[in-house]
């Protein structure tokens, strides 16, 4: 039976594929839950704490906090989340595209981008990407915690403050529902201002101790609120990501032992007919 | 009377989102009270009991520090950490300091030290707030 050995071989193997692919399936799906419910208690603060700052831009301070000012670009800073592990379907990857397309937008206006990358798959991507890496941090866990993030949230306000980089982009990919994440890419600083809602048109804060401490520390906290929830967000970005692709993988390697399954038994079956046909013949022969 | 919306949130969710008629908090600078239209006030929470009135009636949150925004009809408290008073438990509280005070004793920089007291700052708060609780509702 030449070739229907080969053909069980073959089978085996896609099928131990196969159990791996649902069993990565089946951890996704759990971890999933998990990082859904992380992403909805931490969206009310980065929320409120948004719209807080959002107010705060639309106030007229005596003192201008140089995260309230823009400045002509010279060059970008960008954040760039994305996951430690692969096999997380083009999540990664999308997040790549959109940021080499800003990158080339901001080079053609005569900026230098520089990045922080956040997460392993992000960290050998710019080795490969070239561009000057500020900082980096990797395994951060299915529940990272917001220590992890200081260090890198610090290169970026310092290099913002002494004015080495002039507007600095936080890209993460956003959990749209289960079936769809989309990379975004959007502006940390400086602060857009939100849409009056009605409130006075030139009004100030009173503020308790002195403006400058009590926006330095608003500021730093918006910011750390906006990567967490970022961080947070990915992660249910990849394993919903990861589930789908996996569930895809599953299905496929079932499609690939149907039509193996099928040339195993033409295989067997050509063999059959064709000993039965040499012992007929060397019947006849005799 | 009039009222105006108060939310409290914490790192690990919302915790009271509502109309009141006045909310007291310990700012860095000493207790204050809020009652509608007040001013735009900007300020940082000490470690301390956030109390909202209600048309229902007094709700006391603990909160380990945070920031307060004032609108003249928003309140808007981001806190560090935060407990309602429903979920207030003295041993937890007990607990905490003891650990702070553990960790500030075997602390060895001065940034584990500065950690290490904040925590202990918390936990005592926390603990004067379960006991002031408990106290009331004797």
């Amino acid at each position: 039976m030449a070739g229907a050995k080969e053909i069980r071989t073959k089978i085996k193997s896609v099928k131990s594929t196969q159990k791996i692919t649902k069993a990565m399936e089946k951890v996704a799906t759990s971890k999933m839950r998990k990082a859904q419910v992380r992403m909805a208690q931490a969206r009310p603060y980065a929320e409120k704490i948004r719209r807080v700052v959002g107010h705060l831009a639309l106030a007229n301070p005596e003192y201008r906090h140089p995260f309230l000012v823009d400045r002509p670009v010279k060059r970008a800073l960008m954040i760039v989340i994305t996951s430690d592990r692969g096999l997380a379907g083009g999540l990664n990857v999308n997040m790549f595209r959109a940021v080499t397309r800003a990158t080339k937008e901001w080079k053609d206006r005569g900026a230098e981008v520089q990045y922080i990358a956040v997460g392993s798959k992000g960290v050998s991507f710019f080795k490969r990407f070239g561009g000057t890496v500020l900082a980096e941090v990797s395994k951060l866990g299915d529940a990272p915690k917001l220590d992890q993030l200081v260090g890198v949230i610090k290169v970026a306000l310092d290099a913002y403050r002494d004015g080495s980089v002039d507007r600095v982009f936080l890209g993460s990919t956003q959990f749209v529902n289960t079936m769809m994440q989309k990379p975004v890419l959007s502006q940390l600083l400086p602060l857009e201002p939100v849409k009056s809602n009605g409130l006075l048109e030139a009004w100030d804060y009173l503020y308790e101790p002195s403006a400058e401490e009590l926006l330095d520390y608003v500021l730093g906290r918006y910011v750390e609120a906006q990567v967490y929830q970022a961080i947070v967000e990915n992660g249910a970005s990849e394993q919903s990501a990861r589930m789908v692709a996996m569930k895809g993988a599953t299905d496929n390697a079932g499609k690939i032992i149907g039509k193996l399954q099928l040339s195993y038994n033409k295989a067997r079956q050509a063999a059959i007919t064709k000993e039965l046909s040499e012992i007929v013949g060397g019947a006849a022969a005799v | 009377m009039s009222t105006f919306q108060v939310e409290v949130v914490s790192a690990e969710g919302q915790i009271f989102s509502g109309e009141a008629t006045a909310v007291y908090a310990a700012a860095i600078t000493g207790e204050i009270g809020i009652l509608p239209r007040h001013a735009p006030l900007l300020t940082k929470l000490k470690a301390g009991a956030v109390r909202v009135q209600t048309a229902a009636g007094e709700q006391a949150i603990f909160v380990g520090g945070g920031i307060m925004e004032v609108q003249p009809k928003l309140v808007t408290i981001l806190a560090d950490s935060a407990l309602r008073a429903g979920d207030a438990d003295e041993k937890a509280a007990l607990a905490a300091q003891k650990s702070a005070q553990e960790k500030l004793s075997g602390a060895k920089t001065d940034l584990d030290m500065a950690k290490a007291q904040q925590e202990l700052v918390e936990a005592a708060a926390r603990l004067k707030f379960v006991q002031d609780l408990s106290k009331s509702a004797r």
